[in-house]
């Protein structure tokens, strides 16, 4: 709007129009946030007070009781099983996965976006063929190999020796008593994170984005004598920040929910990750009649924090990721 | 020939380079996804309990399937589900037109609607699994005080409205109600998230002018919304509506795992809820596989329809 009109617009009377689209706007959000509300409340109630209804103690009483707030959920759900482990294994895995899918797919987009050789092309398109493969498919034969590795190799190394250590199959504690699973297969932080470090959606997301930077930087780097490594690290990554931050940030949040792969290769708790902890959790505490809700709300925030922080972080790169996608159909 | 030379073993270098780069990501790509998609084709010509040795039994697996009454409960429930798709995006739509005004405050709820889909995960399901609680849960609370309000007056009077203030679902524990109330969960879940990001970057792309002229030819907002607005983001109201398909064939394992184990009666087991059963439950890899390929079959088919018709879009979008 011109700077001269401004005055009058300020003192225009407020539209109706506007009045209801505030009102619904309103209501709306408070629908969608009241079940956090409610997610808050729960956590920090004491248990007596989960059971009581609206009509018993009128209004406030119900959406605030008594003893409120109550830190007393928090540290009951974190000491009654391996929270904090959990808690661990999830930044380790999702860490590493981020990591790991953010430097191997920038390479490789690299070399579909800037390198020549014979093949290229139809790689890549076998990449965006794969794109659209339930991942049930690839699943079960990625569980089997998980499962048969550890005996694989191990095979493989008294084949080679003639001895069979059993190094692959057998458990590794570390600092005294600490359970570190296995080196592969089932209940193993390698079963945690290679099979997630590798997706065709990231090389593609990367491989658009480098396509998209102009190449005269890299000539010139090329007559300054650079070589290729160092196009790809000293001029490719540092233009490229926005786009590694948009799929770190997906990465690393599918990460953090990830739930059915990490169900089904771990099996003891202190290697197993938030999701799933908290899903054992619920078996324990949620029998049919005395499901202890406090704690499980209490466990459901523990969850989420971290997926609200990383979403206020890289809220930015997150929003121009969803749109991306869309420009890909 | 002699200038030829150093051309060759540049190009040669460039070559290796290129591969070099591509090998890490070509190799889990290899191992990862490549071959298990030949492996569980292959796998769903077998029957495998992951002990004894692999037995080849041809076809016979989607022999069964075809015939497997239970799977095509579960092919009925999930899409049941997914009628919450086209809701969905008529939700997001509406509230993308909203929020696409220019007044102040958008912002701000343009990331209240978007908090659902950022914490989604097994914290969200949860805390649905606590609103839908039959006895205790909000929603019910809710429900018997809006009929509390309702039923007041006609009390008064002497009407009887017993029969309607019996209406309190017991929700996931209920086979009539566990689908609708997954639905509710999934809409409170989506309407807010992606979609409605995209079509608020749709909305953005159309140019100002014609609403402007329409506005002078007397059109109403009605009239605007549909002459301009919806023809304009039909590009994207179509590839949501495709991704939204296909993620629907394959989605409701985790809220079946984690809410309800697949029932009541098996009303909430979904073909992705099933193959996990197959496979990680009962160890029957073979068929597991020859689900997991019929779905596929499927998303391949959705797919191909999707790049013939926006292929057409293109041209006038």
């Amino acid at each position: 709007m011109d700077k001269s009109l401004k005055h009058l617009r300020q003192r225009s009377p407020v539209r109706l129009s506007t009045v209801v689209t505030y009102v619904f706007l309103t209501a709306l959000a408070v629908t969608m946030v009241f079940p956090f509300v409610w997610m808050l409340r729960t956590a920090f109630i004491s248990p007596e007070h989960v059971s009581v209804s609206m009509d018993k103690v009128g209004f406030w009483r119900w959406l605030v009781p008594p003893s409120f707030p109550e830190g007393k959920n928090f540290v009951e759900a974190v000491e009654s099983v391996s929270f904090g482990r959990a808690y661990i294994n999830t930044i380790i895995v999702a860490g590493c996965v981020t990591l790991g899918q953010v430097f191997t797919s920038s390479l490789a987009a690299f070399a579909f976006a800037r390198l020549k050789f014979p093949g290229r092309d139809k790689l890549f398109m076998a990449y965006l063929a794969t794109m659209m493969i339930p991942g049930s498919v690839t699943m079960i034969p990625v569980f089997i190999l998980t499962t048969k590795m550890p005996l694989y190799l191990d095979a493989a190394i008294a084949w080679l020796t003639g001895s069979n250590p059993a190094i692959f199959s057998q458990s590794y504690y570390m600092f005294h008593n600490t359970y570190m699973g296995r080196p592969v297969g089932p209940d193993s932080y390698f079963a945690l994170i290679a099979p997630a470090m590798f997706t065709a959606y990231g090389t593609f997301l990367l491989r658009q984005f480098f396509m998209s930077i102009e190449k005269d930087y890299e000539e010139a780097a090329r007559i300054d004598g650079a070589s290729t490594w160092g196009i790809y690290w000293r001029i490719m990554m540092p233009l490229s920040r926005p786009a590694l931050a948009t799929l770190a940030i997906f990465t690393f949040m599918g990460s953090w929910r990830a739930y059915l792969w990490p169900l089904i290769v771990t099996y003891t708790e202190e290697i197993m990750t938030l999701p799933i902890l908290i899903r054992s959790f619920q078996s324990t505490h949620g029998g049919a009649v005395t499901t202890k809700w406090t704690l499980m709300m209490a466990a459901s925030i523990l969850h989420i924090i971290p997926l609200l922080v990383a979403f206020v972080i890289g809220q930015k790169y997150f929003i121009r990721g969803v749109r991306i996608g869309g420009i890909k159909g | 020939m002699k200038d030829k030379k150093p051309i060759a073993t540049w190009r040669r270098r460039a070559a290796l380079a290129g591969y070099l780069f591509i090998l890490p990501n070509v190799l889990g790509f290899l191992i990862f996804t490549s071959l298990p998609v030949l492996a569980s084709l292959l796998l769903s010509l077998c029957k495998w309990d992951l002990l004894s040795d692999p037995e080849w039994v041809g076809l016979k697996n989607f022999g069964v399937l075809i015939r497997d009454t239970d799977f095509w409960k579960y092919v009925g429930n999930t899409l049941f589900l997914m009628m919450a798709i086209p809701v969905s995006i008529i939700l997001s739509l509406f509230l993308a037109v909203v929020l696409n005004q220019k007044l102040r405050g958008m912002v701000l709820f343009r990331a209240l609607f978007f908090l659902p889909s950022i914490t989604a995960g097994i914290g969200t399901m949860l805390l649905w699994m606590w609103l839908l609680n039959p006895e205790f849960g909000v929603i019910n609370e809710v429900l018997r005080n809006i009929y509390e309000v309702l039923a007041w007056l006609p009390e008064k009077v002497g009407w009887q409205w017993a029969a309607w203030k019996d209406i309190h679902p017991r929700w996931l524990g209920d086979q009539n109600w566990s689908k609708p109330a997954l639905i509710m969960m999934g809409l409170w879940g989506s309407m807010g998230g992606m979609n409605m990001i995209l079509y608020l970057a749709a909305l953005q792309g159309v140019p100002p002018e014609l609403y402007e002229a329409a506005k002078m030819d007397g059109a109403g907002a009605w009239q605007r919304f549909w002459k301009i607005t919806w023809p304009m983001v039909s590009p994207t109201t179509f590839f949501i509506f495709v991704m939204g398909i296909i993620g629907g064939f394959q989605a409701g394992f985790q809220s079946a795992h984690i809410m309800t184990n697949g029932g009541p009666a098996g009303s909430t087991t979904t073909i992705s809820y099933y193959i996990y059963n197959n496979a990680y439950q009962w160890f029957k890899m073979g068929y597991a596989a020859s689900i997991a390929w019929f779905l596929f079959l499927i998303v391949l088919a959705l797919t191909l329809f999707n790049w013939r018709v926006s292929q057409k879009l293109v041209h006038y979008g």
